[in-house]
């Protein structure tokens, strides 16, 4: 568990809204797609897919960080990626909008498909890609710019239309931060509390109107009452965005997602790490009767992390 | 020994030595605080009765009554504006590609790294020799203009603004440009709308540094051949010009008698000199409290 209270967050109000449908398994998920035994198995049911992942492989050097990836992703869902730290969840999850571009080195194999097309196609331009598959950072990452300006920032290099006063509430009101801080929209967003800034990061990201929304870890630097208030967010964007979001926090997990894929990280004969997929199925399912037993020993806490 | 005896005193010799690296400490800063004091008395007691209106509003003459600095003023902010105007967009469009766009696995971006860590260590001389074989002379033939003294001044100084540049920029931290990627901008506009403008007091501070080394170099405007005694103002770009430090080394080494002494002109200028360092070193300062972001 990574939960760190932050001091300066406890100027947040309206704690306990929704914290017990947040506890637990969520007893109405979807099970649309028929549970497959074995490991690294693909359901792929009638729900449509986002990402198509086809024996993804992502290397930062001669060896692979993370293979064998195998599931679709699907519309209006919220996918959990857990695991282990060094199974490469948060690499699987960088291949998603390519900002693995950004590292040297790094390389993908395998297909990875938004809405059947190849994503890593000669003919696709990794900054249109970006625009439409947004992305939070484990560590909020204001611009040091006025809070107005953080949400304007992508709708202006996009070149979007539009009164860009009505472009910045609406991104705010759905990112559930309209109330706390119209009032002081032209203040420095480093002022906000840790919590308030990864909100004003995920409206940041609405703004754009992206199709997906990648969330790498986005509560590890949050005390649990910002954490419910980004879970209670998530569940309500889901209706217009599909999320995929990795994470430490197995409860996260249990709580707010659709669908869950656990990594483990499998040592080779040189003492290398790399990370792959064991099991991909509905979240109630994984957590309930999981198929592998390295899935059912990890939600279970039988193994540390 | 019990424990508790153990903590009591610290036997006196250990507790001398200490003292005693402490003095020595003191002892150098007060070396080096004694010799500036020195020279600044000196300065101000030979100089500051002439540092006045006069002073700065005269051409230099033979007379040293009737002796001013105001040719060498306007040249030295003539150099410091072409130098400015120089090093700023080239400066930082190295230090962008340097730190944003260069892949340091490539052995020509080590090689020019190395090279202009070498370049700020370089004599000063020697830029005055390249300005006099390529910007006054040679390809460029400019002549002994302000213009070729400036873009002299200007690479003398071009590794400090570089590498100042550089270090800014690396201050902005790499989520910064992950945020402004992972939003659909391209590197030039995460580059041009966040890294710069996040970088830019730093940059101004380096830039001011640059400036208020290249205000006191003397060596390589005499290369580039700065007149020593003229009496007028730089009036374009192709104009000959002095400066603050040619002006001072002319009056030093003139022969001064009863009838004309030059050396408390010398002094006078000097004092101009140092004020309007401590002035460009206070904005520098003022510029890095202000601005400065903290992540």
């Amino acid at each position: 568990m990574e939960r760190v209270t932050e001091p300066q967050d406890r100027q947040e109000e309206e704690q306990e809204r929704g914290l017990s449908q947040r506890i637990g398994v969520r007893q109405d998920a979807t099970a649309g797609a028929p549970a497959v035994d074995g490991p690294a198995t693909v359901p792929r049911g009638p729900r449509e897919a986002i990402f198509g992942l086809e024996e993804v492989q992502v290397s930062y050097g001669p060896k692979p960080a993370v293979r064998g990836v195998n599931f679709d992703i699907g519309k209006n869902e919220i996918t959990a990626l857990i695991g282990p730290s060094g199974c490469g969840k948060s690499t699987l999850i960088r291949c998603l909008n390519r900002m693995n571009d950004l590292i040297p080195g790094a390389r993908v194999e395998g297909k990875v498909l938004y809405h059947g097309q190849d994503l890593y196609g000669a003919q696709v331009d990794a900054v249109e890609v970006r625009k439409r598959i947004g992305m939070v950072f484990q560590k909020p990452n204001p611009f040091p710019k006025s809070i107005y300006d953080n949400i304007a920032f992508g709708p202006r290099v996009l070149g979007m239309k539009g009164s860009m006063d009505e472009i910045v509430e609406r991104a705010l009101t759905q990112g559930a931060l309209w109330e706390e801080v119209k009032d002081r929209l032209k203040t420095n967003a480093f002022g906000m509390s840790g919590g308030q800034q990864q909100r004003l990061c995920i409206a940041r990201c609405l703004a754009v109107n992206p199709d997906v929304i990648l969330m790498d870890e986005p509560c590890s630097a949050l005390d649990p009452i910002s954490t419910g208030k980004i879970e209670d967010l998530m569940m309500e964007l889901k209706q217009d965005y599909s999320i995929v979001i990795v994470t430490h926090n197995m409860q996260q997990a249990a709580r707010v997602s659709d669908k869950t894929a656990f990594f483990t990280v499998e040592l080779d004969d040189e003492e290398h790490r790399s990370g792959r997929v064991v099991e991909f199925d509905d979240t109630e399912k994984i957590f309930t009767n999981p198929a592998d037993s390295r899935t059912e020993a990890y939600v279970t806490g039988k193994v540390g992390e | 020994m019990s424990e508790r005896q153990a903590i009591e005193a610290a036997p006196a010799a250990r507790r001398a030595k200490d003292t005693a690296f402490r003095l020595a400490l003191m002892a150098c800063l007060g070396l080096s605080i004694l010799l500036l004091g020195v020279l600044l008395y000196d300065v101000v007691k030979d100089g500051a009765g002439h540092l006045d209106w006069h002073f700065v509003s005269s051409f230099t003459s033979i007379s040293a009554d009737k002796a001013g600095a105001q040719a060498a003023i306007w040249g030295t902010i003539w150099l410091m504006g072409i130098c400015a105007v120089f090093i700023v967009p080239v400066g930082v469009a190295t230090a962008i590609y340097l730190e944003e766009y260069a892949d340091n696995d490539r052995w020509y971006n080590r090689l020019i790294e190395v090279n202009i860590q070498n370049l700020a260590a370089v004599p000063s001389i020697v830029y005055g020799i390249l300005g006099l074989a390529f910007l006054v002379r040679g390809p460029l033939s400019l002549g002994n203009t302000v213009l070729a003294g400036g873009l002299t001044l200007g690479l003398l100084v071009l590794p400090v603004v570089i590498i100042s540049g550089r270090e800014a920029i690396r201050a902005v931290p790499p989520s910064i440009r992950e945020g402004s990627m992972a939003l659909g901008a391209t590197q030039w506009q995460t580059i041009w709308r966040q890294v710069l403008p996040a970088s830019i007091p730093g940059i101004a501070t380096g830039v001011i540094l640059a400036l208020s080394r290249a205000i006191g170099e003397t060596a390589p405007l005499i290369v580039v051949g700065a007149a020593t005694v003229i009496a007028f103002n730089p009036e374009g770009l192709d104009s000959q010009f002095t400066a603050l430090p040619i002006q001072i080394f002319n009056w030093i080494q003139r022969a001064s008698n009863d009838v004309n002494d030059y050396r408390p002109l010398a002094a006078a200028a000097i004092l101009l000199l140092m004020i309007m360092l401590i002035l460009m070193n206070s904005i520098a300062i003022w510029l890095r409290n202000r601005y400065e972001q903290k992540w």
